[in-house]
């Protein structure tokens, strides 16, 4: 095993680039006669355009075009991709609503794109914007997600009856009800999940390049899936797929956001084509808050029916989920991802009921879980509220309703089977990191200080890597040094290190000499892309059946080289040995052999180049156990996070320093949310949180230090026995640090506080706890 | 409508004398970006909170969207390739690779940058005074925790030395 | 993002400047360290027609101390202000503040003129200032005034210097021996602006207060004296002065105006939360050595 082996903490070969400054992202990309773009957005939630005139722009200083949604009704291109196949309550067919990348006649949020202004500066762009003039009819909006469904709430599509787009069922509801029918004590709670930004601090942006010689178009892109992205391209121009090249280097992070196409990647793209120049449009902040898709925002009611001794009989919920004014991709995974409401209970009945609702606000995407922290939020939330009602530990009353190892693998009551992991034993090992057993005597001593201390434990468990493909290369050229090609793309997760690891520590390669290339649709051969704590599972299975290609063949070649059978030949540590001889070759002399066609078998082909693509029905569940301890100011509502504890179950480790970072990132933006961040609008459905003066993110004197440790239980669902990472901190975070707050209150008299929980809203539930 | 307004001007940055004209209207982070190619300092809110366009002139730490480029006459202006050039903080950037203090990157410049004034002003090396000081920069990756890792290790290294 | 067209001069002298001033008048915006002013022409939510950059002028920079005055000038940067040994010094009230102040980057180049012309709500320097009961210098054609802080602040952003005039410096007495400074503010995040806080300077002997000058801003339209607290206050011991009857005063003494981060009602209890702190605090200051 080698200082890059799996499961050691290898330092990121990406990142001596990145401390020098060395990175490129799409806002790098400059391109000769580069002109600039500037989306025209919607100053309304909701009105209908009478006119547009577009003349005074066109004639100002620097300006190139001035696109309106005519010339993109003009230029013949489709609409982007709204997903399908989903049914509402009726069994009828979800509303698919039109998604043209500029409206003509009607907008549906504060943002909705209205113009695109190409200019010779992005200065002189903005400066034409705003000379368009539009004659809007401001129409009612509807912008809270329980409003959304209400009757006589304006609709946001007139032929989309009560704003529902669809309705998504899991679980058994006779056997639900007969469940609540015999419990003894159920416990319901209302939870009000708020809406928030990725807020990625690399805003979206895009150059469009098209190439009058051959038609061809290129798109420099913010992504996660490279092939994906140039598809859903192809769709929208109406052209063949291999006339569309798309190219992404560095993502300033993504967490879901840049995960399908947006509006401005066409329109660069139809801009350049009209003017004959690349186009570059960069988002800035204020576009971040008023263009990207958002995510959470429900209204989810919950009800746990519990036998007299705590066992849980039954879990109902229903939800009312916000879609936003279109539906974009991944938007209907969200319901999906609720099947891990089930939690890590052995709960004998659930019903879930989820509608989807359009409303006058930015769509929704995926957001760092999508739906997962929502549902390991209210399950872990009910788990509290329920052991306060009835008077037991919430720890105990975990323990007794836990799936057990031996049960595993588990079909549950909602939708997923689990495959593995050891919760009990990881809650354990939680508890005595956390020193819980001295807890109250910390909190005594708070007191004393005048703070409120308090504790919250949350245990739960997330889908990842759901199924597909993913693709992989490893290339050798002539002189032996490798190409390693990936068909997912990192937006800042280490996916070279971690693929370089499984790769170098295979074949026995210097990592020096093995060049990592991913996001150019014209080098990946194929892949579908980074998402839902996929890319260790899929794209390292997919290297680690890639590898094992190179070394059949390579194994071949050494075997005519050495004048043996291939069956006598042993691989180790990049050497081809054998007990016959003691002559070796390395892979390198193997793969310079590879490219000389007399040098090999009749028969084989000449090089060393392997793909491979890890095609799989099953799915993995990391899961894990997270326990917050705060403090809270009772005069004023201030919340220090005094200590952070992780017991983690991804699997197998492949580096436990970034598996480290994933974890806290993921706990920063999930305490974010419970916290401070918060995305509003006000009646009207302008957005009251539009900069990161209103928008408050986690800065560093806001964050704890984390204690992550590991108790992995290797899954068999993939050849690497790694399950997914990327959204497990977010997850558990959530409940954790919601349970913490509200045990820390608890001796006031208060049960639950909403998202986020800003001193304001504490204070506020202090006051009303008092009042009774 | 008027042209566009445009000033020449003179400074130093990374050592290398520069001229330019420019509008009287670009920022300095925009100037250093698209006229000079130094793509190192990133835009990220253009606002003044995020910290990612952070450089360094006349020998402090300050916000690149936050001072047009003709405020920059005369000025030494240092952004991070020429504090890479330098030597400076290489320290600090080995740790921050062996702490993985980073992730997708685009905060890393600015935070290195206000890192090194850190380093200069001598505070003392506790965990509370680095996050204080970092507080200005946003990252949304990491939590933070590997940041002030690095942060702090580098702080101990040069001490100790 | 992109700030709008303008334009631009950087006079070279303060008769210059004044000069401009007088001809653009309300057209113009004095750029000093334009932490606040360039968000705002990024956003384009300020689109002045000419932006009179002041930072060459030799006359409006330094911290000295004169006829028993400390003056700060209008461009001496938040940095020399916190670094400032005439500060540390004679305004341990501004010294405590500055810290508060946003962040590292935006200290460095963030000027205290700047800070007390615009005169933002939250901000911690105006308060400072009208606790410490100092002067506004500003310079015109027409004249150079010195305008009390006490009637400086007019309302929201709104203050008593004239769309042509300047502000040149400020002068602000040295804390006199027996008298003590606490600096209090709560925040959303540190370095954020306040959500309520307090800038105090009084008097205090043997637990009693005198001359007690609590300037409370964050809450308020602009930063405002707590006239009937400080009335109850002085020449009473504190804590013996019941808390109802300095948060009946408070009631009267603040109107607090909500936003996003605090209704009107947080703003008032968190502002009476302060006031019970910063009192605690100075009493125990004017124990200690």
């Amino acid at each position: 095993m080698g200082e890059f082996a799996i499961g050691q903490g290898v330092p990121r070969f990406e990142d001596p680039r990145l401390v020098r400054g060395g990175g490129r992202y799409v806002d790098d990309v400059a391109l000769p006669r580069m002109a600039y773009g500037y989306v025209l957005r919607s100053p309304h939630a909701h009105a209908r355009i009478r006119s547009i005139d577009t003349g005074k722009a066109k004639a100002a200083p620097g300006v190139l075009a001035v696109l309106t949604g005519s010339d993109w009704e003009a230029a013949g291109w489709r609409d982007l991709p709204v997903p399908g196949g989903m049914k509402r309550r009726d069994g009828s067919p979800s509303y698919k609503p039109r998604f043209p990348a500029l409206v003509k006649d009607r907008v549906r949020w504060v943002g909705d794109y209205v113009a695109f202004v190409v200019g010779e500066t992005l200065h002189q762009a903005a400066d034409a914007a705003e000379l368009i003039e539009i004659d809007y009819e401001p129409l009612p909006a509807v912008t809270a997600t329980a409003n959304a469904a209400v009757p006589g709430a304006p609709l946001v599509w007139d032929d989309c009856p009560g704003n529902v787009c669809f309705a998504r069922f899991e679980g058994d509801k006779t056997a639900t009800d007969a469940a609540f029918a015999r419990a003894d004590h159920i416990v319901k709670h209302r939870f009000v999940i708020n809406r928030v930004t990725a807020a990625t601090m690399e805003p979206r942006g895009a150059v469009g390049d098209y190439n009058v010689a051959d038609g061809r178009y290129t798109l420099y892109a913010v992504l996660q899936r490279a092939q994906g992205y140039r598809a859903e391209l192809a769709q929208v121009l109406g052209v063949p797929e291999s006339m569309v090249r798309v190219v992404a280097g560095d993502v300033g992070g993504s967490f879901g956001m840049k995960s399908a196409i947006f509006n401005e990647n066409p329109l660069t793209l139809l801009a350049s084509k009209l003017i004959g120049r690349p186009v570059k449009w960069t988002g800035t902040r204020s576009e971040a808050f008023l263009g990207d898709a958002q995510g959470r925002d429900n209204v989810t009611d919950a009800e746990l029916a519990l036998d007299k001794d705590g066992n849980f009989l039954g879990l109902r919920v229903k939800s009312l989920v916000n879609a936003g004014a279109y539906l974009q991709p991944g938007m209907p995974a969200f319901t999906g991802n609720l099947g891990t409401l089930a939690g890590v209970y052995k709960t004998p009945a659930s019903h879930v009921d989820v509608t989807v609702v359009f409303s006058n606000t930015n769509p929704m995407r995926p957001y760092r879980g999508n739906g997962r922290p929502e549902a390991a939020y209210v399950i872990e939330r009910m788990v509290d509220l329920a052991a306060d009602e009835l008077g037991l530990d919430p720890y105990e009353l975990r323990r007794l309703n836990m799936i057990p190892p031996e049960a595993m693998p588990f079909k549950t009551s909602v939708t997923f089977t689990y495959d593995c992991g050891e919760f009990e034993k990881s809650m354990d090992i939680a508890l005595k990191m956390a020193d819980v057993n001295s807890f109250e005597k910390r909190r005594a001593a708070a007191r004393k200080r005048g703070k409120l201390r308090g504790i919250g434990l949350s245990f739960t468990i997330e889908r990842a890597a759901a199924g597909g493909f993913e693709g992989a290369e490893i290339r050798f050229d002539r002189s032996g040094t490798v190409t390693l090609v990936s068909g997912s793309h990192s937006q800042g997760q280490g996916h070279e290190t971690v693929f370089k690891q499984l790769v170098c520590d295979r074949l026995g390669l210097d990592p020096n000499e093995v060049y990592y290339l991913q996001g150019d649709t014209d080098q990946v051969f194929f892949g579908e892309g980074t998402g839902g704590s996929r890319s260790a599972t899929m794209a390292g299975s997919a290297f680690h059946l890639a590898s094992e290609k190179i070394v059949v063949k390579a194994t071949q070649i050494a075997a005519h080289l050495l004048k043996l059978e291939a069956a006598d030949i042993n691989f180790a540590d990049g050497i081809f040995s054998s007990a016959k001889t003691n002559q070796t070759l390395t892979i390198q002399e193997v793969a310079r052999a590879a490219a000389d066609p007399s040098k090999l078998p009749k028969d084989m082909e000449a090089g060393l180049v392997s793909n491979a693509v890890f095609d799989t029905d099953t799915q993995n569940f990391p899961n894990g156990c997270h326990i917050c301890e705060v403090e809270i100011d009772e005069d004023t509502g201030e919340v220090e996070i005094v200590d952070y504890n992780v017991v983690d179950d991804v699997g197998t480790v492949l580096n436990p320093l970034l598996l480290h970072g994933q974890i806290d990132g993921g706990i920063a933006q999930g305490l974010g949310q419970v916290l401070m961040e918060d995305i509003r609008f006000d009646a009207d459905g302008q957005l009251l949180t539009g900069s990161f003066m209103d928008y408050a993110m986690p800065r560093a004197r806001n964050t704890p230090a984390f204690h992550v440790e590991s108790n992995p239980v290797p899954t068999k669902t993939n050849p690497l026995g790694t399950k997914g990472a990327g959204e497990a901190g977010c997850v558990g975070a959530m409940p954790a640090v919601a349970n913490a707050l509200v045990d820390a209150l608890s001796v006031l008299g208060v049960k639950h506080v909403e998202m986020p929980a800003t001193p304001e809203r504490i204070w506020r539930s202090i006051q009303e706890a008092r009042a009774g | 409508m008027s042209l566009e307004e445009t000033l020449a001007i003179e400074l130093t940055v990374n050592g290398e004398r520069v001229e330019s004209t420019v509008p009287v209207r670009q920022h300095l982070v925009d100037f250093l970006r698209t006229e000079l190619g130094l793509t190192g300092s990133h835009i990220g809110c253009e606002h003044g909170i995020c910290g990612a366009c952070s450089v360094r002139v006349d020998g402090a730490v300050v916000r690149g969207c936050l001072m047009l480029a003709v405020q920059a006459d005369g000025a030494e202006v240092v952004t991070i390739e020429g504090l890479t050039d330098s030597g400076e903080i290489a320290d600090l950037q080995e740790m921050f690779v062996e702490r993985n203090a980073l992730q997708c990157g685009y905060c890393t410049p600015g935070m290195l940058i206000t890192a090194a004034e850190l380093f200069d002003i001598g505070l003392p090396a506790s965990r509370e005074n680095i996050r204080e000081f970092l507080s200005g920069n946003f990252c949304r990756c990491t939590g933070y925790h590997a940041i002030v890792d690095a942060v702090e290790a580098t702080l101990k290294q040069r001490l100790s030395r | 993002m992109k700030a709008p067209r303008f334009h631009y001069v950087r006079p070279e002298s303060l008769d210059a400047t004044l000069g401009l001033l007088a001809e653009y008048g309300e057209d113009a915006r004095i750029l000093a360290g334009g932490q606040s002013l360039m968000p705002t022409l990024n956003m384009r939510l300020s689109q002045p027609k000419v932006l009179i950059d002041i930072n060459r002028i030799e006359a409006l920079k330094g911290i000295a101390v004169h006829d028993g005055m400390v003056r700060i000038g209008a461009l001496a940067r938040h940095v020399e202000v916190m670094n400032s040994p005439i500060v540390a010094e004679a305004l341990p009230l501004i010294a405590e503040a500055m810290p508060h102040v946003a962040h590292v980057a935006v200290r460095n180049r963030g000027t205290f003129g700047g800070s007390i012309a615009l005169a933002d709500p939250s901000a911690e320097m105006p308060a400072c200032i009208l606790a410490l009961g100092a002067s506004v210098v500003v310079d015109g054609v027409r004249g150079r005034r010195t305008i009390a802080a006490d009637d400086f602040f007019i309302g929201l952003y709104e203050t008593a210097r004239e769309p042509d005039e300047l502000l040149v410096e400020v002068l602000l007495p040295p804390q006199k021996p027996g008298h003590v400074s606490v600096f209090m503010e709560l925040s959303r995040r540190h370095g954020d602006f306040a959500i309520a806080g307090i800038a105090c300077h009084a008097r205090v002997a043997g637990g009693v207060i005198n001359d007690a000058r609590l300037a409370y801003f964050g809450s308020e339209a602009k930063p405002v004296l707590g006239t009937r607290t400080m009335a109850i206050l002085n020449g009473k011991a504190w804590p013996t002065a019941s808390n109802e009857v300095v948060n009946a005063a408070l009631d009267e003494d603040l109107d607090p105006i909500g936003n996003t981060f605090g209704s009107p009602a947080t703003k008032l209890h968190l502002q009476k939360v302060l006031t019970r702190r910063v009192l605690d605090a100075a009493v125990q200051r004017a124990r200690a050595p």
